[in-house]
């Protein structure tokens, strides 16, 4: 119980901090953006390509577009944490009764939000463009929560690496050396069949493919449920890891003081 | 009973650098206690081995009652801490930190926020309580700082350099506030590294030097340890060491004569008494002097004494320490 009010004093915290600055959102949607309209326009002729299955690229780049976002924004989330760490705001809570899974938890309810308003805005935007969600809601709805699943693994991953580096220099470097590489070897630019035979194996262990595969099957108009489910349950048990990762790394920054 | 003690505390940082090294004191329940040292003494890592952030390699420690190792979650429950770099959320208002505060110790609704009001109220801060913590002055957030550990009425205190970094004005308004916290049986521990503010605040003080105590006791005990006061002429012209010595040969009562460039140390069980007796020996000899202080002893001298070295000598080396170590 305690653990659960403590998560939702610090999601406060967290959010009062977001509704001040709220053009953060807006600001980190100019990317998404212009893989959507950019991208989109650019490998337009890619459906022709026997195989790929689909004669709208846009529409097939969408649902990426959305996991993307939360996986990129995610993947910041151990910046504040570094600031709470220069300022000694971590530290007082580290000699509070406070449970130290809300220090996580907190930022990742937070960073859920964040994700779910920039999934509607990109999703909303794919409309406009020519995209459909043949699924309707219910598919929108699986799409932004894989996406939200993605982002807590990653955002666990980017705390506990704050945590342990301690230093913004390198988890910007880490995040940036990580981010796009993930990314291409996805499906979420081109479809897995067509990718050479080694990097679609690689793609296979992809925590990041996981989330986008099942996040654009859920949105065709007769979804493989089973093949979401075990995406899902692998993102899931990701997620556990990456939590355990973050709540060790506490530990480790405490050994370190 | 003792709000803190702490038997033979050690620590050792990777690189070798011994931070503790056995190091021991104990502070009486509502008092105020000061850790007095330079920087790199130890100070702050006792602090955070009594609040439970860190674990010492060596050595026993127990707050309020509760073992630090055995019972973290005992001693949390009891203390307020306001570390070095003060621990407030810049982007939240002043009001909002303590808020968190308080529900992070399980307070909520009307008594918490009477509780948040009465201390904005006492710290000054009832005007700019709903302003970001961001746009306060460096005065105003230490402020808050110590505001937010009270918020939750802790029975133990403790203030990491809480006048560090501040300007001498601003300092001596911190002083006046926490001189205000003696009484309601709230036990302050209070590290620092000036001399001054260890001599207003505390009743109770252990010198630190290098990871150990070297001296303990109230700051008029630990002057008395030294014998009678010190007096300082200026000399007009200088004057070679043999010389001064032979001229104050015969006065009565003074000691441990020390001429350094044109100043000429001593010191004298009354000083006052003294002095004419010194410029008249002075005068005889030839020596003329411009001026003439008599002091009573400072901390400084308490800590030249069991440390070997001055204080300012200290934080020099332990300043070219940590640049060496930076680089």
């Amino acid at each position: 119980m305690k653990a659960i009010a403590d998560a939702r004093h610090m999601t406060v915290r967290h959010l009062m901090a977001l509704w001040r600055q709220p053009w953060w959102i807006a600001v980190s949607l100019v990317q998404p953006v212009i893989w959507l309209l950019l991208f989109g326009a650019l490998f337009k002729a890619v459906t022709d390509i026997p195989g790929f299955g689909s004669d709208n690229y846009v529409q097939f780049l969408a649902p990426g577009v959305v996991v993307m976002t939360a996986f990129f924004g995610a993947g910041w989330t151990g910046m504040p944490v570094i600031e709470d760490l220069d300022r000694g705001v971590i530290d007082r809570f580290l000699v509070s009764p406070v449970r130290r899974s809300s220090l996580i938890t907190g930022r990742l309810a937070q960073g859920g939000l964040t994700t779910a308003i920039q999934s509607l805005i990109i999703v909303l935007l794919a409309l406009a463009v020519g995209a459909t969600f043949a699924n309707g809601i219910v598919g929108v709805a699986v799409l932004i929560a894989v996406s939200v699943l993605i982002g807590s693994a990653f955002g666990c991953l980017s705390i506990g690496l704050a945590l342990l580096a301690r230093r913004e220099e390198t988890l910007i470097a880490t995040v940036q050396f990580l981010l796009l590489p993930l990314s291409f070897v996805s499906a979420t630019f081109m479809q897995k069949d067509l990718m050479p035979d080694w990097m679609a194996t690689v793609a296979d262990y992809n925590p990041l493919n996981w989330a986008v595969e099942a996040g654009r099957e859920a949105v065709t108009a007769s979804p493989d449920w089973a093949a979401i489910a075990g995406k899902t349950g692998l993102l899931i048990a990701f997620l556990v890891v990456c939590g355990f990762f973050a709540m060790r790394a506490f530990r480790t920054y405490q050994r370190s003081v | 009973m003792y709000a803190i003690e702490a038997a033979s505390l050690a620590k050792t940082y990777p690189g070798d650098v011994r931070a503790l090294d056995g190091l021991s004191f104990s502070v009486e329940q509502g008092t105020v206690f000061g850790l007095l040292g330079p920087n790199g003494a130890g100070k702050s890592t006792t602090v955070k081995i009594l609040t439970t952030l860190a674990h010492p390699d060596a050595g026993s420690a127990s707050v309020a009652g509760h073992d630090v190792l055995a019972e973290p979650a005992g001693v949390r429950e009891a203390i307020g801490v306001v570390s070095q770099q003060g621990g407030h959320d810049r982007e939240a208002t002043g009001r909002e930190n303590m808020r968190l505060q308080g529900q992070v110790y399980d307070m909520s609704g009307a008594d918490l926020e009477r509780r948040i009001d009465s201390l904005l109220e006492q710290f000054h801060l009832t005007e700019a309580a709903d302003r970001l913590a961001r746009e306060y002055s460096g005065g105003m957030q230490r402020r808050l700082d110590i505001a937010t550990a009270l918020v939750h009425k802790p029975r133990v205190l403790f203030l990491d350099e809480p006048t560090t970094g501040l300007d001498p004005e601003v300092r001596a308004e911190m002083w006046e506030e926490i001189a205000r916290l003696r009484g309601e049986g709230l036990t302050v521990l209070l590290t620092t590294h000036y001399l001054e503010e260890a001599d207003r605040l505390a009743a109770q003080l252990a010198i630190v030097d290098k990871g150990k105590v070297v001296a303990e006791g109230s700051p008029d005990e630990l002057k008395r340890e030294l014998r009678g006061d010190a007096i300082h002429v200026e000399l007009a012209n200088g004057a070679a060491d043999g010389d001064v010595a032979t001229a104050l040969d015969g006065v009565p009562g003074v000691t441990e004569v020390m001429v350094e460039d044109r100043a000429l140390h001593a010191r004298a069980d009354d000083g006052a008494r003294t002095v004419p007796g010194v410029l008249a020996a002075l005068e005889a000899a030839g020596i003329e002097a411009a001026a003439v202080t008599v002091a009573r002893p400072s901390l400084d001298d308490v800590y030249l004494r069991h440390a070997g070295r001055t204080f300012s000598e200290a934080e020099a080396q332990t300043d070219t320490a940590d640049q060496e170590e930076s680089r």
